[in-house]
């Protein structure tokens, strides 16, 4: 079967530090350019909304840092799970590569968070905001998940291990985001401290796709270069690694 | 002209929020971008400077 | 031999080793009281926050109390060499470690749902919630048990294993906590707590069914 045979050929670790190596600053430049555009609509172009004003504009860096957060950990689990049934070292390597890179993307989501709850609510954190502590628990998931990679110290058991902890995470993610939605909102205190989207306009809206698929590209094209990065780690002592290196 | 691009600076008095915002953003995905690459060119300056088997 | 042979001989033996010192049963008991002791005390005396705060303190101590005995799960059983007999022995893995996991909880959870319920008493918790409280504790621990293990199994033999197990379980154990404490919450409110209590019986019904073939894999990652 022609997909299969591709799936298998992508899999070995030469072919696949080949095309990365090619596909890299495809992704990095039209993330490039999807930035600009993206910046240039939500900084510019895009009226002030009428309730939060300018400060509206972090949303621009704070929704796409938050929806990625989401898909890189859906990415790295399933990277584990191919790794895990079909014991592929590519998979195993993107796995890991894209640990770091999620963990900075939630990072980013709560600290933009944080500076757009302070001119809106007064203070830079609230307990009562669902989403920035289901956040908040998607950092951590992926502290542990980091955690375990570097404290095992066989590499394809690291991955192994990685596997089963980002499974039980990704499990759990929509209990624990739907357990904190319902603790926030049916014992809320008298204040209530949420994120109220503005009125999406398509004005409005534009700029913040442009800016998602802007973030995307560039996970792929860092996602690529770390891949290769652990690949060559976990192949260090192979023929093609060093003929990599000679050339 | 400059009285726009000053507007567009103050953010409407939250130029502290949207920059800080914006510049954390810029510094940390830079970050993520340049370290691996250099990590890559050190592990193949060390496979290259390995002796033959 | 059959399932229930197999079950019910891997449960008696880790009771018999898990009970053979006294104090397996009674060091948690005391950490969770003198941990309760030093809430009250560092609290200071007259506060109003203390009733309000009972059901948290005392779930979060049987949260922490509860991943201190995790280790101990397949940590002895490694260290003596029989974690490796018992995966190569021609058992179903998975019941072996159902049998451990009800162990677990038999030692180290229940005695916690009867600590829990007097200790909250102790901060202040009203009345009228600890009939609910003892339920969640009910309902909660043994997911607490079940997830553990298959952490438990991943963690196994590592170095830092205890506090890298506590870093991974704490996270998820976050819907049976907000679950637990927001319909003691209720129920000192006098409002329905039956939507929490589904809610945290479902959540066993989902980790028993699903945690102990995980925890069996796990082992299996780790060990062969």
């Amino acid at each position: 079967m022609a997909i299969l045979d591709r799936f298998h050929k992508y899999g070995s670790p030469p072919q696949f530090y080949a095309t990365a190596k090619t596909l890299a600053p495809w992704f990095g430049w039209i993330g490039a350019l999807l930035f600009a555009a993206g910046l240039a609509g939500g900084l510019a172009l895009a009226p002030p909304d009428y309730q939060q004003g300018e400060a509206f504009r972090i949303i621009y860096v704070h929704v796409p840092a938050a929806w990625m957060s989401l898909f890189v950990y859906v990415t790295m689990a399933g990277a584990g799970v191919v790794g895990l049934v079909w014991k592929m070292k590519v998979a195993d390597a993107v796995a890991r590569a894209s640990a770091p890179l999620g963990a900075a993307f939630t990072f980013l989501a709560l600290a933009t968070g944080s500076l757009w709850g302070r001119p809106m609510w007064g203070a830079w954190w609230v307990w009562g905001d669902a989403r920035l502590l289901s956040e908040l628990v998607l950092f951590f998931l992926y502290a542990g998940y980091m955690a375990v990679q570097a404290a095992v110290e066989d590499r394809r058991a690291a991955a192994r291990a990685g596997a089963v902890v980002a499974i039980v995470g990704l499990v759990n993610i929509p209990i624990i985001h739907y357990s904190v939605e319902w603790w926030t909102t049916l014992h809320q205190g008298p204040s209530v401290t949420r994120f109220d989207a503005p009125a999406i306009h398509w004005s409005m809206l534009a700029p913040l796709l442009v800016m998602t698929l802007a973030y995307m590209c560039y996970f792929a094209a860092v996602m690529l270069v770390r891949s290769r990065v652990e690949l060559l780690e976990l192949e260090r002592r192979s023929a093609w690694a060093r003929e990599v290196a000679g050339r | 002209m400059t009285e726009s691009f000053r507007e567009f600076l103050h953010m409407g008095g939250y130029a502290f929020y949207v920059w800080s915002a914006y510049a954390l953003t810029a510094a940390v995905l830079a970050a993520n971008a340049i370290v691996p690459r250099m990590r890559e060119r050190q592990l193949l300056r060390a496979l290259a400077a390995e002796p033959p088997r | 031999m059959n399932a229930a042979g197999i079950f019910s001989a891997v449960l008696k033996r880790d009771l018999r080793l898990g009970l053979r010192h006294r104090s397996a049963l009674v060091n948690p008991l005391i950490f969770y009281f003198l941990t309760i002791f030093l809430f009250g005390l560092a609290t200071a005396p007259g506060t109003a926050a203390l009733p309000g705060i009972a059901a948290a303190i005392a779930w979060l101590t049987v949260l922490f109390a509860s991943t201190l005995s995790l280790h101990g799960m397949f940590e002895p059983d490694l260290e003596d060499g029989s974690l490796e007999q018992l995966l190569l022995a021609p058992v179903p893995l998975v019941l072996v470690v159902a049998a451990k996991i009800v162990a677990h909880w038999l030692i180290g959870g229940l005695p916690l749902v009867v600590a829990a319920s007097v200790g909250a008493q102790l901060l202040d918790l009203p009345r009228a919630a600890t009939g609910t409280l003892a339920a969640t504790l009910l309902l909660g621990t043994p997911v607490l048990s079940l997830v553990g293990a298959v952490l438990s199994a991943l963690t196994v033999g590592l170095r830092g294993g205890g506090l890298l197990l506590a870093v991974l379980i704490l996270p998820l154990c976050v819907p049976v906590l907000l679950f637990s404490v927001g319909a003691v919450v209720d129920a000192t409110a006098g409002l329905p707590v039956a939507g929490a209590l589904y809610m945290l019986a479902a959540l066993l019904v989902l980790a028993a069914t699903i945690m102990p073939p995980a925890a069996a894999a796990s082992l299996r990652i780790r060990m062969l």
